[in-house]
């Protein structure tokens, strides 16, 4: 996210989109049946949120109500919502903290591993170097590794560095969050690379060679026309890496623990179900509050989705 | 910060030499600090836990770290590989444990506790349990009964049902209800990740008092076969429960594996009952108080101990409880391990309902909270031959199988044979040393 | 009422601060890396500059894969070939066991339904939205809620899918909406989705879909917002259909990005593991090798036969990197 907006995005291409989507969609629909277009999406859409919608008016029902009636029945008379599994989650001694250590983690977990991408994605795609196309395979081949398998050596690296849960660096951090930050990037960078490189790789290469022409230096090209041009592949890559770091519970189980003071949201709710599932209903509200963080990020980084980025820089 | 002073701590303790613990933990010295602990615990029950805490934090100063997971077995194998174990560890089963406390990574109990005391406090039985290899390794706070028939009574009175004292009885109550045209089982075996646990509870319960307890020991301990007589004789037992395709069981198989077992008692409480008796253990009662309507406890529910399928084995009953262990020995640990063993402590579990029974002979029947929780506290009074859940001993794979056993069990009773050899091939390995 | 109580003071006055300074201080690091870094390569001569540069773009992510993914599979490989203990080298003899059990093939039958159907169902309607979404006013809309699956975390999954598949006995009414359909609509009988072999490894892979799908879509999304507009315009103006301008401009532009979404969703299908954990725990037959190999690490303690499984699974991908150098090599002669 900061990656893309340290550099300022050339003017002319936050005005085109505005205007160009308008035009191309008169003609389009002039083209394609809009009917048959509109009623496609808007059954995929309904199809896609079934589930959902079942989780969202269950989340107003009490708990033996939908153990005993689909949900759709509490969309007709009488209606017996409650907002006892809000109250229920939203009550939670420890949500507002957990909330903040799920900040706490997932923020840096996202910076640091898609900056550190974007470095690399780069040289894959406009350097030459040697061992380039294997060491770029092998980065792709780890995409496969279980992440259960690296927990005990890496809790063991990091409780011997002292960078175990409970000790606290200076300047008071508990050095757990360090080690979760460590983890996660370590975790996503292989995709985030694998994402970015090939955004990076199918730029035009005229603009790389008239760059070069201006005596513009790599750091440049990568500030200048690389990054600001990648803003939609970052984009994407920001959503996905928050989204996982943000839903994840077993990697912040192992690394910094289940402990009010550093448990984030997915521990809190988790815990709010006995150890046997009673009151399993409370998971239903959960789930929408914890949706909420994701879903904003989402939302705020989807205005990056733009064509013509790109505009101008090619000859048709 | 906390840990490294507690590291201090400890590291004060064993140089000043033993005499300084032996005393100084007592209750009313202040020994500060935390105690990190991992456990299972989450909702009421953690509500619970951090109430038996107050008084603990209050007296002694030591804080309460409380982590809580349902991934016990993993969290807590990567942790103490990792050389980053809590202090105190709480699990329901003891599979792992076992294998843990074999390679040394437990630390044994039998000079951190005041075993003069526990042994006048604690029936031997449950002492013995918590002793792996003669050495004295876990403590356990509080029991929960298993083998417990819940019905509701209104039902039994209008079509004149008796509640069964002999397992000849309940034959034949089973009988007269199916000729009657009703379905004598509620059984629910859906639990997620643990699915078939519930029908597992029934087959241990019919080898405890079928075969005796040392068929049972020698079963968990991985000594008794699957496919040996006594073992298929409790799964056929229970198949004559269920019926022929889970005839005896409302919805039959289908309604078994698909049905969560906390909603499996729904079918007692509506009107005209869909099935008379269902097999839970005593924290059952959690669930009830979520259905709707919420069902009251003596008027629309009772319970019945399961009759002995062998009256040599009369007063024989499976109970379960966490199990507390010292993963890493520290004055807090020790300090909150002697606390929980207390009357004191079990006290403000029992009191807290959840079908939770003291094991510490010192509470008194008069501090259970009601008429149900007060009967089973007597069960496990009169409890001749008490016997730990069989599943939860067993190693986790053993224990994984026996549950999947069960599924394919309860949908094809015929495959009973080739069932249990698969569970002999996993009994070679599972018990096999880490 | 919570014995140790949540430090607020701590919160706000050391992690706070921290998390403030770590937002503004690690890009400014990592920015102040990439410019130092260039200006001390640019000191070198000429001719060595080109070969120093790439080391030192790609230098903090090979440390950070080296340590956290590469150092422990190093210590995986080599304990696949030896016993449970780590003592005793047994050559191959980890993966023999475990692909002459009897159990193994339903397991890798089902990883291979996985991998048939899961990477296509979900490049095809990810496809499928990204470019409809693209053509409709409310897209934005749209492409959230297709995204919202993603956003549920796997905790809720199982009880959100429980209202789907759900299955009550005949006589109750159906609470489960696949079941209501089925016995309301099509008069029926219900089905235990999760439970039937004949139904359920297809039931558990459309969870997967349906959760996939998000991310398939956003990613196509970003590379069809990528398809510059003039050359679609130019095509259009020419008479070309909107089917045509689909087949012979958008698909081949996007062609790198659907192969970077069809691998990782490939590797994704390989490494399946929490929808089947939830739902199933690989119960009815429809086991699937991570979950196996979870159990086998964490039930069994048998770090020999999971170190083995994952191995399996990493080899299971070479094929795949095989395609990609393929296609990225393509890319370049391009150029």
């Amino acid at each position: 996210m900061s990656v893309a907006v340290t550099t300022p995005v050339p003017t002319p291409t936050t005005s085109a989109p505005a205007r160009r989507p308008k035009l191309r969609r008169q003609r389009l629909s002039a083209r394609v049946s809009s009917a048959g277009l509109n009623v496609a999406v808007v059954a995929l859409t309904l199809a896609w949120i079934v589930p959902t919608l079942g989780l969202l008016i269950n989340s107003f029902r009490a708990g033996g109500a939908f153990n005993t009636s689909g949900w759709w029945t509490a969309l007709a008379p009488p209606f017996n919502f409650t907002l006892d599994s809000y109250r229920a989650v939203l009550g939670a001694s420890d949500l507002a903290p957990s909330f903040f250590n799920s900040f706490m983690i997932t923020i840096p977990a996202t910076l640091i591993p898609t900056a550190i991408a974007a470095f690399a994605a780069y040289a894959f795609a406009w350097m030459k170097f040697w061992g380039r196309n294997w060491i770029f395979l092998a980065l792709v081949g780890l995409l496969a590794v279980p992440l259960q398998l690296t927990f005990i050596p890496l809790l063991t690296l990091a409780v011997k560095l002292g960078l175990n849960s409970g000790n606290t660096l200076p300047g008071g951090l508990n050095a757990g969050f360090l080690a979760v930050w460590i983890a996660h990037t370590g975790y996503g960078l292989p995709f985030a690379i694998y994402l970015l490189a090939n955004f990076f790789r199918v730029l035009p290469t005229d603009l790389f060679e008239s760059a070069e022409i201006d005596g513009a230096g790599p750091v440049t090209v990568f500030f200048r026309l690389v990054l600001p041009l990648s803003v939609p592949a970052l984009a994407s890559l920001v959503i996905f890496q928050f989204l996982w770091v943000w839903n994840d519970l077993l990697v912040a189980l192992i690394y910094v623990g289940g402990t009010p003071e550093v448990a984030p949201l997915t521990v809190t709710l988790t815990n709010l179900v006995g150890s046997l599932g009673q009151h399993r209903e409370y998971l239903t509200a959960a789930a929408f509050v914890s949706m909420a963080v994701p879903l904003i990020v989402f939302f705020t980084l989807q205005r990056y989705f733009v064509r013509g980025i790109l505009a101008g820089s090619v000859k048709g | 910060m906390g840990r490294l002073t507690r590291i201090l701590a400890a590291m004060a303790i064993v140089v000043l030499g033993v005499t300084a613990c032996g005393t100084s933990n007592t209750a009313g010295g202040k020994i500060g600090g935390t105690v990190h602990i991992l456990g299972t615990w989450t909702g009421a029950e953690k509500d619970s836990f951090d109430a038996v805490m107050k008084p603990f934090t209050d007296q002694t100063g030591v804080k309460i770290s409380f982590e809580a997971t349902r991934d016990l077995d993993a969290i807590l194998q990567t942790k103490i590989a990792a050389g980053n174990p809590p202090d105190v560890t709480a699990a329901p089963g003891i599979g792992t444990l076992i294998k843990l406390a074999r390679a040394g990574k437990v630390v044994p109990l039998d000079d951190k506790l005041d075993t003069t005391e526990l042994n006048a406090n604690y029936g031997a039985d449950w002492i013995n349990l918590g002793k792996i290899d003669g050495k004295l390794i876990t403590l356990y706070a509080w029991a929960a009964l298993k083998g417990l028939v819940w019905y509701d009574p209104k039902a039994f009175s209008a079509k004149g049902y008796q509640v069964p004292k002999t397992w000849t009885e309940l034959m034949s109550l089973q009988s007269k209800i199916v000729s009657d045209g009703g379905k004598p089982w509620c059984v629910a075996l859906e639990s997620q990740a643990a699915s078939g646990w519930p029908g597992s509870d029934w087959v241990k319960e019919i080898v405890l008092s079928q075969s005796g307890p040392t068929v049972y020991d020698n079963w968990w301990q991985g000594k008794q076969k699957w496919t040996s007589t006594e073992i298929k004789q409790a799964w056929t037992t229970w198949g004559q429960i269920l019926g022929s395709n889970g005839a005896n069981v409302y919805g039959g198989k289908q309604y078994m594996v698909s049905t969560t077992f906390g909603d499996g008692g729904q079918g007692l409480f509506s009107s005209p009952a869909k099935c008379y008796m269902f097999n839970q253990g005593s924290f059952i009662t959690s669930f009830f108080d979520g259905y709707t309507p919420k069902p009251t406890a003596g008027t629309d529910y009772a319970v019945f101990p399961l009759p002995d399928v062998n009256t040599a084995n009369t007063g024989a009953h499976v109970v379960a409880g966490d199990a507390f262990l010292m993963t890493k020995d520290t004055p807090q640990g020790r300090a909150l391990l002697k606390y929980l063993a207390t009357a004191d402590a079990q006290d403000i579990w029992v009191k807290r309902g959840g079908g939770k029974i003291a094991i510490n002979k010192k509470v008194s029947l008069s501090d259970y909270p009601d008429a149900i929780s007060k009967s089973l506290a007597q069960v496990v009074g009169d409890t001749k031959i008490a016997r730990y859940d069989a599943g939860d001993l067993m190693p986790s794979d053993m224990q994984k199988a026996y549950w999947g056993a069960v599924l394919k069990f309860v949908q094809n009773q015929s495959q009973l044979d080739a069932i249990l050899a698969d569970l002999d091939k996993t009994q070679v390995t599972a018990y096999a040393s880490p | 009422m919570p014995v140790l109580q949540v430090d607020w003071e701590t919160l706000v006055s050391v992690n706070l601060p921290t998390l403030l300074l770590v937002i503004v201080a690690v890009p400014l690091a990592l920015v102040g890396y990439i410019v130092g870094a260039d200006v001390l390569v640019r000191r070198l001569p000429k001719r060595s500059q080109a070969s120093v540069r790439p080391w030192v773009w790609v230098g903090p992510a090979i440390l950070f894969v080296g340590v956290i993914l590469v150092y422990p599979m190093v210590g995986t490989i080599v304990r696949s070939f030896f016993d449970r203990h780590g003592s005793t080298f047994v050559g191959l003899g980890n993966f023999t066991r475990l692909l002459t059990d009897g159990g193994i093939l339903i397991v890798l039958r089902n990883n291979l339904l996985w991998l048939l159907l899961y990477p296509g169902l979900v490049l095809i309607f990810g496809l499928l939205l990204a470019v409809l979404a693209d053509r409709v006013r409310y897209e934005k809309s749209v492409k959230t809620l297709i995204f919202m699956p993603m956003a549920i975390s796997f905790v809720a999954m199982a009880i959100i899918w429980q209202f789907v598949y759900y299955y009550k006995d005949p006589s109750e009414p159906q609470t489960g909406t696949l079941n209501a359909i089925l016995v309301n609509v099509f008069h029926g009988q219900p089905i235990t989705w999760i439970q039937d072999p004949r139904f359920n490894n297809f039931a558990l892979i459309l969870i997967g879909v349906w959760g996939g799908t998000g991310f398939a879509m956003v990613i196509l999304s970003a590379a069809l917002k990528g398809i510059p507009g003039e050359l679609l315009e130019a095509a259009r103006v020419d008479g070309a259909n909107e089917l045509t301008v689909f087949r012979r401009i958008i698909l081949p532009l996007m062609m790198p990005t659907i192969v970077v979404v069809g691998t990782t969703m490939v590797i994704f299908a390989l490494k399946a593991f929490d929808v089947v954990y939830v739902m199933t725990a690989g119960n009815y037959n429809t086991d699937i090798l991570a979950r196996r190999m979870y159990s086998e690490l964490y039930s069994a303690g048998n770090n020999a036969n999971a170190s083995a499984l994952a191995v399996i699974l990493l080899l299971a991908v070479v094929p795949v990197l095989i395609f990609n150098l393929r296609q990225f090599r393509a890319v370049e002669s391009r150029r």
